[in-house]
């Protein structure tokens, strides 16, 4: 596909929503292509939050976020134009590098991951603060959907057909680990690949996705969706399909909101997710 | 130790029936030796128990079998012919899945995700849904299909989970201490549904157990373990060996010798 393919696409779903939608809001074209980014990764967000949350993994995708952060301070420093490709490198190796030392040694999982979510985040910081620039990264921790590009949706679209494709190849196996390990191993999963796949997903959505989101919400808003959903199901299918259902509703509500309060809109949408969390822990007890 | 010596020469061959032979077998946790020249040899339709004490080494036995614990030593599996037929496939209850009993998943789910490529989260079929119901009757358990994993009492979840070992049908299954968390009734028809399917499928099977009544009256052999293979042989040959006794302490062969008294002569010899 060309990048006149990609306008033409785009043009034709700002045709689409000025249609079928015919608000205030949606006669900006930020705000179509961040409906657009919001459809591509809030999907994705509720998908792989199920595994994060099933596997107790909360701490470590948030640790993921640091690294991601480190790793665009280190493409600056380097001077690439574009700090994300740096980023995403840098994070998949900070995730396999926690994976194999989580599996191998004997320490508690959150101490190691602790530990390395430290070094990350202070490394991070010290490279962005050097020369006294700080400022110009202070987007990172916010984040900010409305800059999206339509570059980057194409970007975005690409990676939402790889995880699909992928979550497709491995759940079966990331939900037997998950379940538990020695069952996994005697039906002969290879528990430490599986984990690594996975995590270098989620290292993979969380760097990319962390300046449209910003470094400090971009966790709640794997877990929230997929914690809301494990209240009120009771099979792997609906929790899948209720987390995503969760993301997506959220996303949408608060992008809207962001635009009528005037706020930023990834927290807006944590705080729709958080909303929806209290609801469903109150239908808990129904779903026992 | 000169009847082990006797037993392990007697095993070399496989006698025309399938078999599965532990090789040598050593486990060490750090500096710890925790197993040692561990050799076994299960024949087919047999059930052997591995007792021993706490911290002798039973379930890490297991563990070593299934290759989830580094060890040196081989498992062979050998068919009818006493031909090296490679890996066998092993079946395996575990003490006890410790698992989120909040995890939104399905006993279908559960059995999907280990048998089937479909991947669980996007759809299910008849098809799956009759073989599983199937699997589950094999152990009288069809009517949990749609419960949560997490919502199963202790001895649902180990019907399940046997149901889950014996598909596909292995060569050898492994139950590791399946009494934890059970009544005595739930254990007794547990162990007759062992029974049952081990006689209909020739299953060759390795109970590591605590309850020595039960062992007694369902274990073709006993092998008494405590870091290495402290003797081996059939109920009553490891139940009269005083190394069990020393082991287990006195008050329950007294109370066996009791019980079996009529038969005591008959052990004996």
């Amino acid at each position: 596909m060309t990048i006149t393919g990609v306008k033409q696409m785009l043009n034709l779903w700002s045709d689409f929503i000025t249609v079928i939608l015919p608000f205030q809001w949606a006669d900006y074209d930020f705000m179509k292509n961040a409906l657009l980014a919001i459809l591509l990764i809030t999907p994705l967000f509720g998908l792989l939050g199920t595994m994060i949350v099933s596997n107790k993994m909360a701490f470590f995708s948030d640790a993921l976020g640091h690294g991601a952060f480190t790793g665009i301070a280190i493409g600056s420093v380097i001077g690439l134009v574009s700090p994300i490709f740096a980023a995403v490198a840098f994070s998949i190796v900070f995730a396999l590098i926690i994976t194999v030392i989580k599996n191998k040694s004997r320490a508690s999982t959150d101490t190691i991951i602790g530990v390395f979510s430290s070094i990350a985040i202070a490394l991070g910081l010290v490279l962005m603060s050097l020369g006294g620039s700080f400022n110009k990264y202070s987007s990172y921790l916010i984040g900010d959907l409305l800059s999206i590009t339509p570059s980057e949706i194409f970007i975005l679209i690409g990676v939402f057909i790889i995880v699909l494709f992928l979550w497709s190849v491995i759940f079966n196996k990331l939900l037997m680990v998950s379940i538990n390990q020695s069952l996994a191993r005697s039906r002969g999963v290879n528990t430490l690949l599986v984990e690594m796949i996975f995590t270098t997903m989620v290292a993979v959505i969380v760097t990319i996705s962390i300046q449209w989101v910003g470094l400090l919400i971009i966790n709640s808003l794997l877990v929230l969706p997929a914690a809301a959903a494990r209240n009120i199901t009771r099979n792997v299918r609906q929790y899948t399909l209720v987390s995503i259902l969760i993301a997506v509703f959220s996303g949408i509500c608060g992008l809207i909101a962001s635009y009528y309060l005037n706020t930023a809109t990834g927290a807006t949408i944590v705080l729709v997710s958080g909303i929806i969390f209290f609801i469903t822990l109150g239908f808990k007890n129904k779903f026992e | 130790m000169k009847e082990l010596k006797e037993q392990q020469l007697n095993d070399v061959q496989c006698s025309g029936l399938c078999c599965t032979k532990v090789k040598n077998f050593n486990v060490n946790f750090g500096n710890t030796k925790v197993l040692e020249n561990v050799n076994l040899h299960i024949h087919c339709g047999e059930l052997t128990a591995i007792i021993g004490p706490n911290g002798g080494g039973k379930s890490t036995l297991l563990k070593a079998m299934l290759g989830d614990v580094k060890h040196t030593g081989q498992l062979e599996y050998l068919d009818g012919k006493n031909k090296d037929s490679g890996v066998p496939v092993i079946g395996y209850v575990p003490q006890n899945l410790s698992f989120d009993s909040g995890t939104p998943t399905s006993v279908l789910d559960l059995f999907m995700v280990c048998n089937s490529k479909i991947p669980a989260w996007l759809l299910t079929t008849k098809g799956i849904k009759n073989k599983v119901r199937e699997s589950l009757a094999m152990v009288k358990a069809e009517h949990l299909i749609n419960r949560r994993i997490g919502a199963l009492s202790g001895g649902e979840l180990q019907r399940v989970l046997l149901a889950l070992a014996l598909d596909p049908i292995p060569d050898l299954l492994l139950l590791d201490e399946p009494v934890s968390g059970i009544d005595q009734n739930g254990l007794e028809v547990f162990y007759d549904t062992v029974s049952e399917l081990r006689k209909k499928y020739d299953l060759s099977i390795i109970l590591v157990s605590h309850d020595l009544d039960l062992v007694e009256k369902y274990a073709d052999r006993v092998v008494l373990i405590n870091g290495t293979v402290l003797c081996s042989g059939t109920p009553q040959e490891v139940f009269n060996n005083q190394i069990t006794s020393k082991i287990f302490g006195m008050t329950w062969f007294k109370q066996r010798a009791n019980d079996h008294d009529n038969n005591r002569g008959e052990a004996d010899a």
